[in-house]
Protein backbone atom coordinates (compact mmCIF):
# COMPACT_ATOMS: atom_id res chain seq x y z
CA UNK A 1 0.00 0.00 0.00
CA UNK A 2 1.31 3.35 -1.17
CA UNK A 3 1.68 6.32 1.92
CA UNK A 4 0.68 9.85 2.08
CA UNK A 5 3.11 12.10 4.55
CA UNK A 6 1.38 13.94 7.55
CA UNK A 7 3.09 17.04 7.16
CA UNK A 8 1.65 19.75 9.45
CA UNK A 9 -1.18 19.08 12.13
CA UNK A 10 -2.68 21.39 14.61
CA UNK A 11 -5.60 21.65 17.37
CA UNK A 12 -7.74 24.41 18.48
CA UNK A 13 -8.34 23.53 22.53
CA UNK A 14 -11.20 21.82 23.08
CA UNK A 15 -13.97 23.48 25.88
CA UNK A 16 -17.05 24.52 25.95
CA UNK A 17 -16.46 28.04 24.50
CA UNK A 18 -19.50 28.80 22.92
CA UNK A 19 -18.22 30.21 19.93
CA UNK A 20 -18.51 30.02 15.49
CA UNK A 21 -17.12 26.35 15.16
CA UNK A 22 -15.35 28.21 11.89
CA UNK A 23 -13.28 29.63 14.37
CA UNK A 24 -11.69 26.32 15.68
CA UNK A 25 -11.67 25.14 12.38
CA UNK A 26 -9.58 27.93 10.99
CA UNK A 27 -7.05 28.18 14.08
CA UNK A 28 -6.61 24.38 13.59
CA UNK A 29 -6.08 24.86 10.35
CA UNK A 30 -3.79 27.87 10.56
CA UNK A 31 -1.53 25.70 13.03
CA UNK A 32 -1.56 22.97 10.96
CA UNK A 33 -0.29 24.72 8.14
CA UNK A 34 2.72 26.62 10.09
CA UNK A 35 3.86 23.09 11.13
CA UNK A 36 3.81 22.03 8.21
CA UNK A 37 6.04 25.36 6.84
CA UNK A 38 3.07 25.27 3.87
CA UNK A 39 1.23 28.21 3.19
CA UNK A 40 -2.36 28.19 2.55
CA UNK A 41 -2.35 29.59 -1.17
CA UNK A 42 -0.63 26.37 -2.07
CA UNK A 43 -2.78 23.87 -0.63
CA UNK A 44 -4.79 22.30 -3.82
CA UNK A 45 -7.36 20.56 -2.02
CA UNK A 46 -9.40 20.68 1.15
CA UNK A 47 -11.54 17.88 2.95
CA UNK A 48 -14.28 19.41 5.78
CA UNK A 49 -15.54 17.19 8.09
CA UNK A 50 -19.23 18.47 8.52
CA UNK A 51 -21.25 19.27 11.70
CA UNK A 52 -24.41 18.80 11.91
CA UNK A 53 -25.44 21.00 14.94
CA UNK A 54 -24.65 24.50 13.03
CA UNK A 55 -26.78 24.53 10.06
CA UNK A 56 -25.66 25.30 6.05
CA UNK A 57 -22.03 26.21 6.76
CA UNK A 58 -21.74 23.06 8.72
CA UNK A 59 -22.95 20.83 6.03
CA UNK A 60 -20.61 22.23 3.45
CA UNK A 61 -17.89 22.35 5.96
CA UNK A 62 -15.00 22.02 3.39
CA UNK A 63 -16.44 25.43 1.45
CA UNK A 64 -16.84 27.00 4.83
CA UNK A 65 -12.92 26.89 6.19
CA UNK A 66 -11.98 27.53 2.43
CA UNK A 67 -14.01 30.94 2.50
CA UNK A 68 -12.48 31.57 6.03
CA UNK A 69 -8.91 31.04 5.04
CA UNK A 70 -9.83 33.05 2.39
CA UNK A 71 -11.39 31.82 -1.61
CA UNK A 72 -7.70 30.52 -2.96
CA UNK A 73 -9.50 28.28 -5.80
CA UNK A 74 -8.88 25.20 -3.79
CA UNK A 75 -10.73 21.97 -4.76
CA UNK A 76 -13.23 20.77 -1.87
CA UNK A 77 -15.13 18.49 -0.41
CA UNK A 78 -17.20 17.65 3.14
CA UNK A 79 -17.58 14.58 4.31
CA UNK A 80 -20.02 12.80 7.17
CA UNK A 81 -19.98 9.75 8.90
CA UNK A 82 -21.01 10.39 12.94
CA UNK A 83 -17.87 9.94 14.97
CA UNK A 84 -15.89 8.42 12.12
CA UNK A 85 -16.70 11.81 9.85
CA UNK A 86 -12.93 12.77 10.31
CA UNK A 87 -11.43 9.46 9.09
CA UNK A 88 -13.49 9.77 6.28
CA UNK A 89 -12.58 13.47 5.33
CA UNK A 90 -8.49 11.99 5.75
CA UNK A 91 -9.34 9.02 3.20
CA UNK A 92 -11.25 11.26 0.81
CA UNK A 93 -7.56 13.73 0.51
CA UNK A 94 -5.48 10.26 0.86
CA UNK A 95 -6.98 9.13 -2.20
CA UNK A 96 -6.40 12.44 -3.87
CA UNK A 97 -2.66 12.47 -3.43
CA UNK A 98 -2.51 8.66 -4.11
CA UNK A 99 -4.37 9.25 -7.79
CA UNK A 100 -2.09 11.95 -8.10
CA UNK A 101 -4.64 14.45 -8.76
CA UNK A 102 -2.77 16.80 -5.60
CA UNK A 103 0.08 16.88 -3.74
CA UNK A 104 -0.95 19.22 -0.86
CA UNK A 105 -4.43 18.68 1.16
CA UNK A 106 -5.68 20.21 4.00
CA UNK A 107 -8.18 18.37 6.37
CA UNK A 108 -10.39 19.92 8.76
CA UNK A 109 -12.82 18.81 11.70
CA UNK A 110 -14.66 21.23 14.54
CA UNK A 111 -17.57 21.97 16.10
CA UNK A 112 -19.77 23.92 18.42
CA UNK A 113 -22.01 21.22 20.51
CA UNK A 114 -25.35 22.69 22.74
CA UNK A 115 -25.29 21.49 26.81
CA UNK A 116 -26.97 17.91 27.19
CA UNK A 117 -27.52 14.93 25.60
CA UNK A 118 -27.12 14.89 22.12
CA UNK A 119 -30.62 14.62 20.33
CA UNK A 120 -32.21 14.01 17.10
CA UNK A 121 -32.58 17.16 14.76
CA UNK A 122 -36.28 18.84 14.79
CA UNK A 123 -38.86 17.65 12.97
CA UNK A 124 -41.44 14.08 13.26
CA UNK A 125 -39.94 11.90 11.23
CA UNK A 126 -41.50 8.47 11.71
CA UNK A 127 -39.06 6.56 9.65
CA UNK A 128 -35.88 7.79 10.68
CA UNK A 129 -34.30 5.31 13.63
CA UNK A 130 -32.56 7.95 15.02
CA UNK A 131 -36.00 10.46 15.87
CA UNK A 132 -37.87 7.09 16.92
CA UNK A 133 -35.53 5.55 19.56
CA UNK A 134 -35.90 9.08 21.61
CA UNK A 135 -39.32 9.07 20.63
CA UNK A 136 -40.15 5.56 21.78
CA UNK A 137 -37.49 4.04 23.69
CA UNK A 138 -36.00 7.21 25.14
CA UNK A 139 -32.51 5.83 24.39
CA UNK A 140 -29.91 7.99 24.49
CA UNK A 141 -26.37 7.32 23.58
CA UNK A 142 -25.53 6.56 26.89
CA UNK A 143 -28.20 4.28 27.15
CA UNK A 144 -26.25 2.14 24.42
CA UNK A 145 -23.27 2.45 26.47
CA UNK A 146 -24.89 1.63 29.13
CA UNK A 147 -26.01 -1.87 27.57
CA UNK A 148 -22.47 -2.54 26.25
CA UNK A 149 -21.00 -2.04 29.88
CA UNK A 150 -23.55 -4.73 31.52
CA UNK A 151 -22.60 -7.10 29.17
CA UNK A 152 -19.44 -7.40 29.94
CA UNK A 153 -20.12 -7.34 33.63
CA UNK A 154 -21.91 -10.95 32.58
CA UNK A 155 -19.62 -12.28 30.20
CA UNK A 156 -16.56 -11.38 32.10
CA UNK A 157 -17.36 -10.14 35.22
CA UNK A 158 -16.41 -6.60 35.07
CA UNK A 159 -16.47 -4.27 37.77
CA UNK A 160 -17.45 -0.89 38.10
CA UNK A 161 -14.24 -0.65 39.38
CA UNK A 162 -12.68 -1.46 36.82
CA UNK A 163 -14.67 1.23 34.56
CA UNK A 164 -13.40 3.73 36.52
CA UNK A 165 -10.21 2.90 36.85
CA UNK A 166 -9.93 3.69 32.57
CA UNK A 167 -11.56 7.02 34.10
CA UNK A 168 -8.63 7.80 36.54
CA UNK A 169 -5.98 6.54 34.03
CA UNK A 170 -6.86 8.69 30.85
CA UNK A 171 -7.20 11.70 33.35
CA UNK A 172 -3.91 11.21 34.84
CA UNK A 173 -2.95 11.27 30.90
CA UNK A 174 -4.97 14.05 30.19
CA UNK A 175 -2.73 16.12 32.73
CA UNK A 176 -0.08 17.34 30.21
CA UNK A 177 -1.68 18.08 26.89
CA UNK A 178 -2.27 21.53 26.40
CA UNK A 179 -5.35 20.51 24.23
CA UNK A 180 -7.76 19.09 26.74
CA UNK A 181 -10.48 20.05 27.89
CA UNK A 182 -10.18 18.35 31.37
CA UNK A 183 -7.26 18.97 33.09
CA UNK A 184 -7.21 17.31 36.77
CA UNK A 185 -7.16 13.85 38.20
CA UNK A 186 -9.76 11.99 39.24
CA UNK A 187 -9.58 9.33 42.07
CA UNK A 188 -11.55 5.93 41.95
CA UNK A 189 -13.58 7.32 44.80
CA UNK A 190 -14.93 10.36 42.55
CA UNK A 191 -15.45 8.42 39.45
CA UNK A 192 -17.51 5.65 41.83
CA UNK A 193 -19.47 8.71 43.55
CA UNK A 194 -20.40 10.29 40.55
CA UNK A 195 -24.49 9.67 40.06
CA UNK A 196 -25.32 7.20 37.76
CA UNK A 197 -26.20 7.96 34.58
CA UNK A 198 -27.45 4.80 32.68
CA UNK A 199 -26.76 2.12 34.66
CA UNK A 200 -23.83 0.88 35.61
CA UNK A 201 -22.14 3.94 33.79
CA UNK A 202 -21.83 7.05 36.16
CA UNK A 203 -21.59 10.71 34.67
CA UNK A 204 -17.47 10.31 35.04
CA UNK A 205 -17.69 7.02 33.30
CA UNK A 206 -19.64 9.21 30.04
CA UNK A 207 -17.60 11.35 27.72
CA UNK A 208 -18.71 15.00 27.50
CA UNK A 209 -19.63 16.86 24.46
CA UNK A 210 -17.19 19.43 23.61
CA UNK A 211 -16.18 22.39 21.43
CA UNK A 212 -12.83 22.01 19.69
CA UNK A 213 -10.84 21.88 16.14
CA UNK A 214 -8.52 19.83 14.42
CA UNK A 215 -6.32 20.28 11.61
CA UNK A 216 -3.77 17.93 9.08
CA UNK A 217 -1.45 19.19 5.85
CA UNK A 218 -1.54 15.98 4.20
CA UNK A 219 1.11 15.30 1.37
CA UNK A 220 2.58 13.22 -1.63
CA UNK A 221 5.46 11.56 -0.54
CA UNK A 222 7.82 13.25 -2.49
CA UNK A 223 6.47 16.62 -1.34
CA UNK A 224 7.02 16.09 2.02
CA UNK A 225 10.88 14.93 1.26
CA UNK A 226 10.95 18.43 -0.01
CA UNK A 227 9.89 19.66 3.27
CA UNK A 228 11.57 17.13 6.04
CA UNK A 229 14.02 14.48 6.20
CA UNK A 230 11.75 11.83 8.30
CA UNK A 231 7.92 12.33 7.25
CA UNK A 232 5.46 10.61 9.19
CA UNK A 233 3.12 8.73 7.03
CA UNK A 234 -0.46 7.08 7.12
CA UNK A 235 0.42 3.39 6.45
CA UNK A 236 -3.47 2.33 6.74
CA UNK A 237 -7.04 4.35 6.82
CA UNK A 238 -9.83 1.54 7.52
CA UNK A 239 -13.27 2.91 6.55
CA UNK A 240 -15.16 -0.37 7.00
CA UNK A 241 -18.86 -0.72 6.92
CA UNK A 242 -20.46 -3.91 8.79
CA UNK A 243 -20.92 -7.58 7.07
CA UNK A 244 -24.37 -9.23 7.28
CA UNK A 245 -25.69 -9.68 9.84
CA UNK A 246 -24.34 -7.33 12.30
CA UNK A 247 -25.20 -9.34 15.32
CA UNK A 248 -24.23 -6.63 17.99
CA UNK A 249 -27.08 -3.89 18.58
CA UNK A 250 -25.68 -0.49 17.40
CA UNK A 251 -26.93 2.83 17.75
CA UNK A 252 -29.35 4.33 16.74
CA UNK A 253 -30.77 0.76 15.66
CA UNK A 254 -33.86 -0.66 17.77
CA UNK A 255 -33.12 -4.51 16.72
CA UNK A 256 -29.76 -6.34 14.79
CA UNK A 257 -30.09 -7.99 11.91
CA UNK A 258 -31.24 -11.61 12.11
CA UNK A 259 -29.15 -14.22 11.92
CA UNK A 260 -31.90 -16.84 11.27
CA UNK A 261 -30.58 -19.08 8.46
CA UNK A 262 -27.99 -16.46 7.62
CA UNK A 263 -24.18 -17.25 7.99
CA UNK A 264 -22.67 -14.95 10.67
CA UNK A 265 -19.38 -13.09 9.52
CA UNK A 266 -16.26 -14.51 10.90
CA UNK A 267 -14.86 -11.15 11.92
CA UNK A 268 -17.32 -9.01 13.70
CA UNK A 269 -17.99 -5.49 12.83
CA UNK A 270 -15.86 -3.80 15.76
CA UNK A 271 -12.77 -6.55 14.46
CA UNK A 272 -13.11 -5.70 11.14
CA UNK A 273 -12.47 -1.90 11.80
CA UNK A 274 -8.86 -1.93 12.76
CA UNK A 275 -8.19 -5.28 10.85
CA UNK A 276 -8.82 -3.42 7.93
CA UNK A 277 -6.50 -0.40 8.41
CA UNK A 278 -3.72 -3.58 10.13
CA UNK A 279 -3.81 -5.56 6.48
CA UNK A 280 -3.58 -2.48 4.26
CA UNK A 281 -0.46 -1.51 6.39
CA UNK A 282 0.86 -5.00 6.69
CA UNK A 283 1.12 -4.47 10.41
CA UNK A 284 -0.55 -6.30 13.01
CA UNK A 285 -1.25 -5.38 16.87
CA UNK A 286 2.29 -6.60 18.16
CA UNK A 287 3.76 -3.75 15.97
CA UNK A 288 1.86 -1.16 17.99
CA UNK A 289 3.50 1.34 20.74
CA UNK A 290 0.32 3.10 21.71
CA UNK A 291 -3.39 3.20 20.61
CA UNK A 292 -5.89 5.79 20.33
CA UNK A 293 -9.53 4.30 21.09
CA UNK A 294 -13.25 5.82 21.36
CA UNK A 295 -13.57 5.81 25.12
CA UNK A 296 -17.23 7.39 24.95
CA UNK A 297 -17.08 5.42 27.84
CA UNK A 298 -14.67 3.92 29.96
CA UNK A 299 -16.33 -0.15 29.46
CA UNK A 300 -16.29 1.04 25.75
CA UNK A 301 -12.45 1.44 26.22
CA UNK A 302 -12.20 -1.70 27.51
CA UNK A 303 -14.12 -3.44 24.29
CA UNK A 304 -11.77 -1.51 21.77
CA UNK A 305 -8.51 -3.67 23.61
CA UNK A 306 -10.09 -7.14 22.83
CA UNK A 307 -11.19 -5.35 19.19
CA UNK A 308 -7.76 -3.88 17.94
CA UNK A 309 -6.06 -7.38 19.18
CA UNK A 310 -4.39 -5.54 22.39
CA UNK A 311 -5.75 -8.71 24.03
CA UNK A 312 -8.62 -11.85 23.89
CA UNK A 313 -11.83 -11.25 24.54
CA UNK A 314 -12.49 -11.32 28.59
CA UNK A 315 -8.95 -10.11 29.77
CA UNK A 316 -8.87 -6.03 28.91
CA UNK A 317 -9.94 -6.17 32.64
CA UNK A 318 -6.52 -7.38 33.30
CA UNK A 319 -4.80 -5.15 31.22
CA UNK A 320 -5.78 -1.86 33.10
CA UNK A 321 -5.71 -3.56 36.11
CA UNK A 322 -1.98 -4.00 35.97
CA UNK A 323 -1.43 -1.14 34.42
CA UNK A 324 -0.56 -2.05 31.02
CA UNK A 325 -2.08 0.44 29.22
CA UNK A 326 -1.18 3.27 31.34
CA UNK A 327 1.54 5.50 30.39
CA UNK A 328 5.20 3.51 31.15
CA UNK A 329 3.05 0.40 30.71
CA UNK A 330 3.15 -2.35 27.63
CA UNK A 331 1.44 -0.66 25.55
CA UNK A 332 -0.45 2.77 26.20
CA UNK A 333 -3.84 3.68 25.42
CA UNK A 334 -5.43 7.33 24.86
CA UNK A 335 -2.31 8.75 26.25
CA UNK A 336 -3.62 12.03 25.22
CA UNK A 337 -6.06 11.60 27.89
CA UNK A 338 -8.94 10.19 25.07
CA UNK A 339 -12.54 11.36 24.95
CA UNK A 340 -11.89 11.00 28.99
CA UNK A 341 -10.04 14.41 28.89
CA UNK A 342 -11.73 15.92 26.05
CA UNK A 343 -14.95 15.85 25.46
CA UNK A 344 -16.41 14.78 22.17
CA UNK A 345 -16.04 17.52 19.31
CA UNK A 346 -17.36 15.15 16.56
CA UNK A 347 -16.27 15.59 13.40
CA UNK A 348 -12.72 16.89 14.89
CA UNK A 349 -12.42 13.33 17.28
CA UNK A 350 -11.09 10.90 14.34
CA UNK A 351 -8.51 14.09 12.87
CA UNK A 352 -7.35 14.91 16.81
CA UNK A 353 -6.55 11.22 17.34
CA UNK A 354 -4.19 11.91 14.40
CA UNK A 355 -2.92 14.75 15.63
CA UNK A 356 -1.73 13.09 18.83
CA UNK A 357 -0.34 9.94 17.01
CA UNK A 358 1.87 12.28 14.96
CA UNK A 359 2.68 13.98 18.03
CA UNK A 360 3.94 10.29 19.60
CA UNK A 361 5.66 9.50 16.86
CA UNK A 362 7.51 12.10 16.23
CA UNK A 363 8.69 12.24 19.89
CA UNK A 364 6.85 15.69 20.49
CA UNK A 365 4.06 14.98 23.00
CA UNK A 366 5.44 16.53 26.37
CA UNK A 367 4.48 15.38 29.43
CA UNK A 368 2.62 12.14 27.94
CA UNK A 369 5.14 10.91 25.12
CA UNK A 370 5.57 7.47 24.88
CA UNK A 371 9.12 6.59 25.05
CA UNK A 372 10.26 5.61 21.49
CA UNK A 373 7.19 5.56 20.15
CA UNK A 374 7.02 4.73 16.10
CA UNK A 375 3.96 2.92 15.13
CA UNK A 376 0.55 4.13 16.95
CA UNK A 377 -3.40 2.73 15.57
CA UNK A 378 -6.55 5.01 16.18
CA UNK A 379 -9.90 3.65 16.37
CA UNK A 380 -13.50 4.83 16.76
CA UNK A 381 -17.31 4.19 15.65
CA UNK A 382 -19.97 6.08 15.16
CA UNK A 383 -24.00 5.46 14.35
CA UNK A 384 -25.36 3.69 11.04
CA UNK A 385 -22.28 1.40 10.72
CA UNK A 386 -19.54 3.77 10.33
CA UNK A 387 -16.37 2.66 11.95
CA UNK A 388 -12.46 4.07 11.47
CA UNK A 389 -9.15 3.13 11.82
CA UNK A 390 -5.68 4.57 10.93
CA UNK A 391 -2.28 3.69 11.34
CA UNK A 392 0.23 6.20 11.64
CA UNK A 393 3.93 5.34 11.87
CA UNK A 394 7.44 7.45 11.76
CA UNK B 1 -64.54 9.99 27.81
CA UNK B 2 -62.09 7.18 27.12
CA UNK B 3 -58.97 8.64 25.79
CA UNK B 4 -58.79 6.54 21.84
CA UNK B 5 -55.73 3.86 22.20
CA UNK B 6 -53.34 4.85 19.28
CA UNK B 7 -50.40 2.72 18.74
CA UNK B 8 -47.27 5.51 19.20
CA UNK B 9 -45.95 3.56 15.75
CA UNK B 10 -47.88 2.55 12.99
CA UNK B 11 -47.24 -1.57 12.01
CA UNK B 12 -44.63 -2.70 14.94
CA UNK B 13 -46.78 -4.89 17.07
CA UNK B 14 -50.14 -6.58 17.39
CA UNK B 15 -52.47 -4.46 19.81
CA UNK B 16 -53.69 -7.62 21.21
CA UNK B 17 -54.32 -6.98 24.94
CA UNK B 18 -53.14 -10.43 26.29
CA UNK B 19 -50.12 -12.27 24.24
CA UNK B 20 -49.39 -8.82 21.97
CA UNK B 21 -46.51 -9.56 19.25
CA UNK B 22 -43.86 -7.64 17.39
CA UNK B 23 -44.35 -7.29 13.61
CA UNK B 24 -41.90 -7.81 11.50
CA UNK B 25 -41.47 -9.08 7.77
CA UNK B 26 -39.94 -12.04 5.83
CA UNK B 27 -38.46 -11.85 2.59
CA UNK B 28 -40.48 -14.38 0.20
CA UNK B 29 -37.36 -15.01 -1.50
CA UNK B 30 -34.84 -15.93 0.88
CA UNK B 31 -36.85 -16.27 4.74
CA UNK B 32 -34.55 -13.37 6.06
CA UNK B 33 -36.79 -12.16 9.11
CA UNK B 34 -36.67 -8.25 9.42
CA UNK B 35 -37.79 -5.84 12.62
CA UNK B 36 -38.43 -3.01 12.17
CA UNK B 37 -40.05 -3.89 8.69
CA UNK B 38 -38.49 -4.00 6.03
CA UNK B 39 -40.91 -3.77 2.54
CA UNK B 40 -38.75 -2.62 -0.22
CA UNK B 41 -35.73 -3.86 -0.41
CA UNK B 42 -34.57 -7.53 1.16
CA UNK B 43 -31.03 -5.85 3.10
CA UNK B 44 -29.47 -9.55 2.49
CA UNK B 45 -26.68 -8.46 0.37
CA UNK B 46 -27.41 -12.23 -1.12
CA UNK B 47 -30.93 -11.32 -2.19
CA UNK B 48 -32.07 -8.80 -4.18
CA UNK B 49 -36.02 -9.80 -2.78
CA UNK B 50 -38.93 -7.33 -3.36
CA UNK B 51 -41.98 -9.17 -1.88
CA UNK B 52 -42.16 -9.40 1.92
CA UNK B 53 -45.01 -11.32 4.13
CA UNK B 54 -46.00 -9.90 7.48
CA UNK B 55 -44.55 -12.14 10.40
CA UNK B 56 -45.46 -11.97 14.31
CA UNK B 57 -41.85 -12.06 16.11
CA UNK B 58 -41.41 -14.87 19.00
CA UNK B 59 -43.32 -13.12 22.23
CA UNK B 60 -40.47 -14.43 24.78
CA UNK B 61 -36.95 -14.08 24.59
CA UNK B 62 -33.65 -13.99 27.04
CA UNK B 63 -32.35 -10.28 28.69
CA UNK B 64 -29.08 -9.93 26.31
CA UNK B 65 -28.32 -6.80 28.14
CA UNK B 66 -30.53 -3.77 30.23
CA UNK B 67 -29.51 -0.35 31.71
CA UNK B 68 -31.74 2.54 32.88
CA UNK B 69 -32.21 6.45 31.96
CA UNK B 70 -31.32 8.02 35.38
CA UNK B 71 -31.87 11.08 33.38
CA UNK B 72 -34.61 12.86 31.67
CA UNK B 73 -34.35 12.03 27.61
CA UNK B 74 -34.24 14.46 25.49
CA UNK B 75 -37.63 15.11 23.06
CA UNK B 76 -38.76 13.46 21.14
CA UNK B 77 -39.10 11.88 24.27
CA UNK B 78 -42.22 13.34 26.08
CA UNK B 79 -41.71 12.49 30.11
CA UNK B 80 -44.57 10.61 31.88
CA UNK B 81 -44.56 12.24 35.25
CA UNK B 82 -43.87 14.99 37.02
CA UNK B 83 -41.06 15.24 38.60
CA UNK B 84 -39.08 12.51 36.27
CA UNK B 85 -39.00 8.76 36.90
CA UNK B 86 -36.21 6.60 35.97
CA UNK B 87 -37.41 3.82 33.89
CA UNK B 88 -34.89 0.33 32.84
CA UNK B 89 -34.35 -0.33 29.00
CA UNK B 90 -34.26 -4.06 27.49
CA UNK B 91 -32.30 -5.76 25.33
CA UNK B 92 -33.99 -8.87 24.68
CA UNK B 93 -32.06 -11.80 22.88
CA UNK B 94 -34.95 -13.87 20.51
CA UNK B 95 -33.77 -17.36 20.09
CA UNK B 96 -35.98 -18.59 17.23
CA UNK B 97 -34.97 -15.03 15.18
CA UNK B 98 -31.32 -14.88 16.50
CA UNK B 99 -32.15 -11.12 17.03
CA UNK B 100 -31.60 -8.73 19.49
CA UNK B 101 -34.69 -6.06 20.17
CA UNK B 102 -34.38 -3.24 22.55
CA UNK B 103 -37.58 -2.15 24.28
CA UNK B 104 -38.92 -0.07 27.57
CA UNK B 105 -39.02 -2.35 30.42
CA UNK B 106 -42.13 -2.03 31.88
CA UNK B 107 -42.65 0.27 35.33
CA UNK B 108 -42.06 -0.97 38.74
CA UNK B 109 -38.97 -3.07 36.95
CA UNK B 110 -36.00 -1.73 38.18
CA UNK B 111 -32.42 -2.26 36.77
CA UNK B 112 -32.42 -4.06 40.62
CA UNK B 113 -34.68 -6.97 39.29
CA UNK B 114 -32.97 -7.68 36.04
CA UNK B 115 -30.91 -10.01 35.03
CA UNK B 116 -28.58 -11.17 32.17
CA UNK B 117 -29.91 -14.35 30.51
CA UNK B 118 -33.13 -14.02 32.31
CA UNK B 119 -36.66 -14.96 30.16
CA UNK B 120 -38.73 -11.63 29.04
CA UNK B 121 -42.18 -11.03 27.37
CA UNK B 122 -43.80 -8.65 25.60
CA UNK B 123 -46.61 -6.39 26.97
CA UNK B 124 -48.32 -3.59 25.59
CA UNK B 125 -48.42 -0.47 28.14
CA UNK B 126 -49.05 3.15 27.59
CA UNK B 127 -46.01 5.29 26.20
CA UNK B 128 -47.71 8.51 26.87
CA UNK B 129 -50.78 10.65 26.38
CA UNK B 130 -52.29 14.15 25.13
CA UNK B 131 -55.79 15.42 25.46
CA UNK B 132 -57.70 12.93 22.89
CA UNK B 133 -54.74 9.97 22.69
CA UNK B 134 -53.36 7.17 25.17
CA UNK B 135 -50.37 6.21 23.00
CA UNK B 136 -49.21 2.74 23.55
CA UNK B 137 -45.77 1.03 22.69
CA UNK B 138 -44.93 -2.64 22.90
CA UNK B 139 -42.42 -3.18 26.52
CA UNK B 140 -40.57 -6.28 27.58
CA UNK B 141 -41.20 -7.27 31.42
CA UNK B 142 -39.73 -10.42 33.40
CA UNK B 143 -41.35 -13.24 31.97
CA UNK B 144 -44.54 -14.88 34.10
CA UNK B 145 -44.32 -18.27 33.97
Amino acid sequence: MREVAILGVGMHPWGKWGRNFVEYGVAAAQAALADAGVEWKDVQFVAGGETIRNGYPGYVAGATFAQALGWSGAQVASTYGACATGAQAVDVARARILAGLCDVALVVGADTTPKGFFAPTGGERQQDPDWLRFRLLGATNPVYFGLYARRRMALYGATREDFARVKVKNARHGLANPNARYRKEVTLDEVMASPVVSDPLRLLDICATSDGGAALVLTSLEFARRHTTKPVTIAGVSTVTPRYPNTVIEMPNFATDSAEGVAVPDVPFRDSIARGAYEQAGLGPEDLDLAEVYDLSTALELDWYENIGLCKPGDAEKLVREGATALGGRIPVNASGGLASFGEAVPAQAIAQVCELTWQVRGQAAGRQVEGARVGLAVNQGLFGHGSSLLVKS
Amino acid sequence: MAKKRTPAVLGWFTLDAERPTLLGTRCQACGTVFFPREETFCRSPLCSGTEFEEVELSRRGRLWSYTNNAYQPPAPYVPTTDPYQPFAIAAVELERERMVVLGQVVSGVSVADLEVGMEMELVLDTLNEDEENEYVVYKWRPAVA
